[in-house]
């Protein structure tokens, strides 16, 4: 329904938005908001988008739908006062240790409060301090700082489809917790951090391992190695204020040599041998007609929901490493003998837009003789942190580049942070023709593009191959559903758990709004046009692996899971 | 406790349900019917089944005072302390009940699992106060002494059924 209605006497068309806070926000007034996300269901818990219509009458935003000839005022006396007993009321419950908070700079409450003046609070808590859940790998609750704003939780059940978090009790005692309050570590969680993603508070954050950095980077017995990820590179410039999809892979690397890392490389380097290994291991069951379709398993959240919710499917899942294990696996075998011979220790520390890969190199299948292949993983915006601790301005670091070998990466090695890219790649190694028109027609197959769940068929050898490429794990319980119902069928399937793919991992600056994923993944597909490889077959440092390093120990690549020892 | 003898009648019920989310609480409650309250794997279990999440499920359990995540005692005795029940003296049974029983405020179930004491607010019988219910039964003008009694006498009853 298309109209115009009147927003603090200015006069604002509306036309498909589903609500006036919508339409109050394209008049370019920030109206407040804690439970409000264009991409989850409305709320309406938080209260702070309350308008006034011309008979004195107060509604939330977010709930009321536009009307032609409607008049709303944003900001009179009576809204103020509202806003304020509001947020004061939320606050009296709020530990607010804002200074030692994850949270702090960047928290919703602490802007809000600011921007009401909120300075003096006149009720005290009710609720007694609970105890902070540090089980994950990946995230961190603090239930004192819980807001009961409900994003958490309607991210995770509506986008990922799992349900880890939901309300609890009642009346004051209510509060957002797991499934019989176990630790999020005993659930299933699959870490994607989504959650953390979208928390106005320091309720759910990324675990913060900057630390373990420092104290290798300090440390003269360590060869640090560091490994970029693809989707950093293209939102990492956000948290210094540069355009999202901008590519700062040169500066990464400057600010990486200035806090003091050894070696500096490629995550899309070991994606390159992610899809040759994939590709391989695709067409050999597509010959023997076996476990198909074959889902990509490089994303250790998707990985981990197979186990927990579809573990018939893992003998689909390919044993591919994913990027990461390999390069980790990788590098420590290079140094290996090395190392010994110098007295020295490699470690290798992943840069990464995701907070399920601190839980991955966690796993205790990544670890050879105890030595675990990723010794930590820190996250865009934890690298950011790291580099304003330095004190390096990011912004006039003059670019340099990655470190040799292991620092060249095929333009497919790079896409693998968008959602379509790992499909993309594979498809790319798998087809027979070579030539730029063949590459292009792959790009407009379907497997780009940002819906949720996308097909695409390609002609490998006379042989019509199905790929489906789904993002957000609520998409891909869809398609398996549709699957297991034998209602489609599909040879290769891509799943990421992030809406966006990697690029829109928990572990990016945030907000992360569709526009600005949409920015970063083209960000990535510029890196691929203009690099000179774009297959990861015709990466030369690919090539000197499998005769070299690899040719007797291709197992680095692979992870063996329980049903096929 | 016989997993297989739980999952049958879990399905008996959600089968006579259709598995439909609206019907949860229906569920919930000829769950706890049967087991006297609501065990943590037939939440899962339920929650599997009708695929609604088990944070959801546990929300909804904890929701509603009427649900025990707890254990309850084969005979649940609920004794009314609403305003009639009250000034007709509803506190020194309960007070009897507790102390021939071994219980007291936190302690509501006896470790062999036969009685569970707990209050209610009213139990909408004010004529016959004061009123207890053992597993809904209704017994009216209660004394502490017929009170202790009625516990005697179930006691005997379980003996004798050994």
């Amino acid at each position: 329904m298309a109209g115009t209605m009147i927003i603090d006497g200015q006069r604002v068309g509306f036309d498909k938005e589903k609500n006036i806070l919508d339409v109050i926000r394209k008049a370019g007034i920030d109206l407040p908001t804690f439970c409000y996300h264009s991409e989850l269901s409305i709320y309406g818990a938080c209260r702070m988008c309350m308008v006034e219509d011309e008979r004195g009458r107060t509604m939330a935003a977010c709930s009321t739908p536009p009307r032609d000839g409607m008049i709303v005022k944003t900001n009179t006396p009576k809204l103020q006062k509202y806003r304020r007993m509001v947020l004061e009321l939320i606050l009296s419950n709020h530990d607010r240790d804002c200074t030692v908070c994850e949270k702090n700079g960047r928290c919703k409450l602490q802007e809000l409060a600011a921007r009401f003046s909120i300075k003096n609070i006149r009720f005290g808590p009710l609720c007694k301090q609970l105890p902070v859940d540090e089980s994950s790998a990946s995230i961190v609750r603090n239930p004192n700082k819980c807001i009961m704003c409900g994003d958490c939780v309607r991210m995770c059940e509506e986008v990922q489809g799992i349900g880890v978090l939901g309300f609890a009790y009642r009346g004051s005692k209510i509060k957002v917790t797991t499934a019989f309050e176990r630790p999020i570590a005993e659930v299933e969680c699959v870490n994607c951090g989504q959650c953390a993603a979208v928390c106005p508070t320091g309720a759910l954050v990324v675990k913060n391992e900057t630390s373990k950095v420092w104290d290798v980077l300090n440390d003269k017995n360590k060869r640090v190695v560091a490994q970029i990820a693809p989707a950093v590179r293209v939102a990492l410039g956000e948290e210094f204020g540069l355009k999202p999809g901008e590519i700062v892979t040169g500066k990464i690397v400057a600010a990486l040599r200035k806090l003091g890392f050894d070696e500096i490389y490629d995550t899309g380097m070991a994606a390159d041998l992610t899809v040759m290994e994939e590709s391989r291991e695709f067409m050999g069951k597509l010959e023997k007609e076996e476990n198909l379709p074959l889902f990509t398993s490089c994303c250790p959240a998707w990985v981990k929901h197979v186990e927990d919710k579809y573990p018939q499917l893992l003998k689909n899942l390919s044993t591919c490493k994913s990027p990461q294990q390999i390069f980790g696996a990788l590098i420590k075998e290079h140094y290996k003998k090395i190392d010994e011979a110098q007295g020295k220790e490699t470690v290798v520390v992943s840069v990464m837009p995701c907070t399920a890969k601190k839980y991955e190199a966690a796993r205790p299948e990544y670890r050879n003789n105890g030595i675990p292949d990723v010794d930590v993983v820190i996250t865009t915006q934890e690298l950011a942190l790291m580099i304003k601790q330095a004190g390096i301005v990011f912004n006039e670091l003059e670019p340099e580049s990655l470190d040799m070998p292991f620092g060249l990466a095929s333009g497919a090695g790079l896409i693998f942070g968008v959602t379509g890219g790992v499909a993309e790649a594979v498809i790319r190694r798998c087809l027979k023709e070579k030539n730029p028109g063949a590459l292009k027609e792959i790009s407009f197959s379907g497997v780009r593009g940002m819906e949720g769940i996308k097909e695409a068929a390609i002609n490998i050898d006379g042989r019509e191959i199905k790929v489906a490429v789904v993002h957000g794990l609520g998409n891909a319980s869809k398609l398996i559903s549709s699957i297991l119902a034998g209602e489609k069928r599909y040879d290769f399937v891509e799943v990421m758990a992030c809406p966006g793919g990697c690029i829109g991992g928990a572990g990016q600056p945030i907000p992360q709004s569709s526009l600005v994923k949409m920015q970063r993944a083209k960000g990535l597909y510029d890196v691929d046009r203009s690099s000179q490889i774009k297959r990861s077959e015709e990466n030369p440092i690919i090539m000197a692996l499998y005769s070299g390093l690899l040719s007797e120990k291709r197992y680095l690549l692979h992870r063996y899971l329980h049903h096929q020892k | 406790m016989n997993t297989t003898i739980i999952y049958g009648k879990v399905d008996q019920i959600l089968n006579r349900y259709g598995n439909k989310k609206s019907a949860l609480i229906a569920v919930l409650q000829e769950v706890q019917k049967e087991y006297h309250y609501l065990p943590q794997e037939v939440l899962s279990y339920i929650g599997d089944k009708m695929g609604i999440s088990r944070a959801r499920i546990f929300g909804v359990a904890t929701f509603y005072e009427n649900f025990s995540l707890e254990p309850k005692g084969k005979y649940v005795i609920k004794i009314c302390d609403g305003t009639a029940c009250h000034v007709k003296k509803s506190i020194p049974i309960l007070n009897a009940l507790r102390k021939e029983l071994g219980l007291n405020e936190n302690k509501r179930t006896t470790d062999d699992m036969m009685f569970t004491v707990e209050t209610v607010s009213c139990l909408g019988a004010c004529g016959l106060a004061p009123v207890i219910t053992i597993n809904d039964k209704v017994y009216p003008k209660m004394t502490p002494e017929a009170a202790i009694r009625l516990v005697k006498e179930i006691r005997e009853a379980n003996r004798l059924e050994d």
